[in-house]
């Protein structure tokens, strides 16, 4: 089942058409297990749209499509209907491409708010107005495929059918969008992987080969030599070991990047659970990590796993390169918005009291194996992944890194979470 | 938006207003996504799709003035509904730019993909990337008439220019180091400057949807953080990988 993005099957909470759920669930497997043609599955799912349809019409005898999307909006993180248990994005137009229904996963994607006006006002992208408006136009089917860049990079193939239906206010064209997005960039990021690990495991690589060529030749009976061979080795050894096991993570986190993690995830807990294991890590340079949490802060949705991956490497980092005997600090609070994305969240910050950093490396800090001072990188044992691990896990929880930094003073690394979706309310 | 008028159709023309504009602005992200994806491919014939494309939001542009045109001679709009038009009318023209800045980095992709690949292409994507998110949110905010989220966007711009900061000295070093890289480190500097371009334009749409909203001038100075201008190399020249 992995082409199918992470939404659980709801089949159980589908009060209706039993039958019809357990085509859609059956269909998805099919289409998954790559049995299926997408087409087939096409018309299938045409047959689902009608059934959705049907139900449609007789929810807007009670008014107008105003009064269908506000009952829609209400149930929005449970799946009621068939359309809405529908993995991949499915939108229904009418003849001024405008939105009449869009489901769960189309709503969730692109807009909650879509239905009722233009499709361009959701979901812009040229290449999909333009398959809808030839279909408008009296082209009975079209097909391409785009990627959306933003957050987290996607791709899709993109089906507009046309819908015969005389009268005028019946949706027009179905618009599909087929989630390719693990497909299309598997094959990208094992090419990105073997250039990375390629390219950053032969120095250390080299390091190992030439000591021990030196062992066997010129150094064979000198024992002091050997011992201090002997340790560059193993820390070149360890290095290269941490490398593969944070290029790895790296990549496990790339694959599913664009699957939207929601468990609840309690901060309290984890952050001290952080603070704790690398206390011994602090006290060896005189540090302590403080840790500030209020008792009320509310849950966010996310990987606990992952998350506690993202507050090791920043308290890390903070221990690693904050002056000795200073303090770190992690501090967390509830915040009204989080900026750009405007939703609740919980922002975390990381303070340090160290050299600082200047402004100019600031952006380029999560680019994998950027370092500032390779040398001091080296001599506290980083990979140069850390950061970039960071921001790729929180890109995953759609979540946001700001870093600070005052020269002299020290940096403060803030991530802003999205707080978790209590049942039932969204 | 703002409550309904007693005439229907002129709430149908603002509206058909917004939708061109968000189409445009659908164009402009496409445009700057593939001109980058070809960049980084190094894929000359998909630069070259670009640079043709750019017809499409030039016909978007006039096809808003016109709308704007017709909405402000018939209607006479005062208040907010004249900053509607009057942000339509200047963000399409600012989405303009946006294409032609995509288009140059196009034109400068066919030439860069008949050379050899270049290490800090990757930090140049990296850069577009955070301008193709300042591009789409501040769409976003356009459409949902969200003055917060154009604000963030606004701040957003500094990254932009320490990332611009940042590539143009180590374009420089490269170009120190090995004058037979000279040519595309120059077309590089070019394509980057390009992009801090479109997060500027990013800027100044930010600031229209905040007026727009708001009835008045965003009031803090934005921060400022581009110093490349002002780069001098001297012998500590910064450690490049």
């Amino acid at each position: 089942m992995e082409t199918v993005p992470g939404r659980t099957w709801a089949a159980g909470t589908v009060p209706h058409a039993v039958a019809t759920a357990g085509a859609a669930v059956a269909m998805a497997g099919l289409v998954s297990g790559g049995l299926m043609d997408p087409l087939a599955s096409l018309a299938l799912l045409a047959l689902l749209v009608a059934g959705y349809l049907w139900d449609w019409s007789a929810r807007r005898v009670a008014g107008t499509a105003g009064g269908a999307r506000s009952a829609e909006e209400s149930s929005a993180s449970v799946p009621l209907t068939v359309f809405d248990a529908l993995p991949d994005p499915v939108i229904l137009i009418g003849k001024g491409r405008e939105v009449q229904a869009a489901n769960l996963s189309a709503r969730e994607l692109f807009d909650p708010k879509m239905v009722g006006a233009d499709l361009a006002m959701s979901l812009r992208h040229p290449e999909v107005l333009s398959c809808v408006d030839a279909v408008l136009n009296g082209q009975p089917a079209k097909r391409s495929q785009i990627a959306l860049p933003v957050p987290v990079r996607r791709s899709f193939e993109v089906h507009a059918v046309g819908l015969a239906d005389a009268k005028t206010a019946a949706p027009r064209v179905v618009l599909v969008l087929h989630d390719m997005t693990l497909a299309t960039h598997a094959q990208q990021m094992r090419a990105d992987f073997i250039a990375n690990a390629s390219h950053e495991l032969r120095s250390p690589l080299a390091a190992l080969v030439g000591f021990i060529e030196t062992l066997k030749g010129p150094a064979r009976d000198d024992a002091a030599a050997r011992d201090h061979f002997l340790d560059i080795m193993q820390s070149e050894a360890e290095r290269m070991s941490r490398l593969i096991g944070d290029l790895l993570s790296l990549t496990r986190v790339e694959v599913n990047e664009h699957v939207q993690p929601r468990e609840p995830v309690d901060l309290g807990t984890l952050l001290c659970t952080v603070a704790e294991v690398l206390s011994g890590q602090a006290r060896a340079r005189n540090m302590e990590i403080r840790v500030s949490v209020p008792e009320t802060l509310p849950a966010v949705a996310g990987d606990a796993d992952q998350l506690s991956q993202v507050f090791q490497n920043l308290v890390d980092n903070a221990v690693k390169y904050g002056r000795e005997g200073s303090a770190v600090e992690i501090e967390a609070i509830e915040i009204e918005r989080i900026p750009e994305s405007g939703v609740r969240g919980v922002a975390v910050a990381v303070r340090d009291r160290g050299e600082g950093i200047p402004a100019e490396h600031i952006p380029r800090l999560t680019e994998r194996f950027y370092r500032i001072d390779k040398a001091r990188s080296r001599s506290v044992g980083g990979t140069g992944l850390g950061l970039a691990i960071v921001k790729h896990i929180v890109n995953r929880h759609r979540g946001r890194l700001k870093v600070d930094s005052v020269v002299g003073r020290g940096s403060v690394f803030t991530v802003y979470l999205r707080t978790a979706q209590r049942s039932g309310s969204k | 938006m703002a409550q309904d008028h007693i005439v229907k159709s002129f709430d149908e023309e603002l509206e058909k207003l917004n939708n061109v504009i968000a189409q445009m602005g659908g164009l402009a992200e496409a445009q700057l996504a593939e001109s980058i994806e070809a960049l980084v491919r190094r894929d000359g014939d998909m630069a070259a799709l670009v640079a043709a494309g750019d017809k499409q939001i030039d016909a978007l542009e006039r096809k808003v003035e016109s709308l704007a045109v017709r909405l402000l001679v018939l209607r006479q709009p005062v208040a907010a509904d004249l900053r509607s038009v009057l942000a339509a009318l200047k963000i399409s023209g600012l989405l303009e730019r946006i294409g032609d800045y995509a288009k140059n980095v196009a034109k400068r992709t066919i030439a860069l993909s008949q050379m050899p690949p270049m290490e800090p292409t990757h930090t140049v994507a990296r850069m577009a990337g955070v301008v193709q998110e300042m591009i789409k949110n501040v769409l976003d905010a356009y459409i949902a008439r969200d003055a917060e989220k154009a604000d963030d966007v606004r701040r957003r711009d500094v990254e932009v220019d320490a990332l611009n900061t940042s590539l143009f000295r180590e374009l420089l070093t490269y170009m120190m180091e090995d004058s037979k890289k000279i040519t595309a480190c120059t077309h590089l500097l070019f394509v980057a400057k390009n992009i801090e371009r479109m997060g500027d334009h990013a800027t100044n749409i930010a600031e229209s949807v905040h007026y727009l909203v708001r009835g008045e001038n965003p009031e803090d100075e934005r921060l400022k953080n581009d110093t490349s201008s002002l780069t001098v190399m001297d012998d500590n020249i910064p450690e490049q990988e």
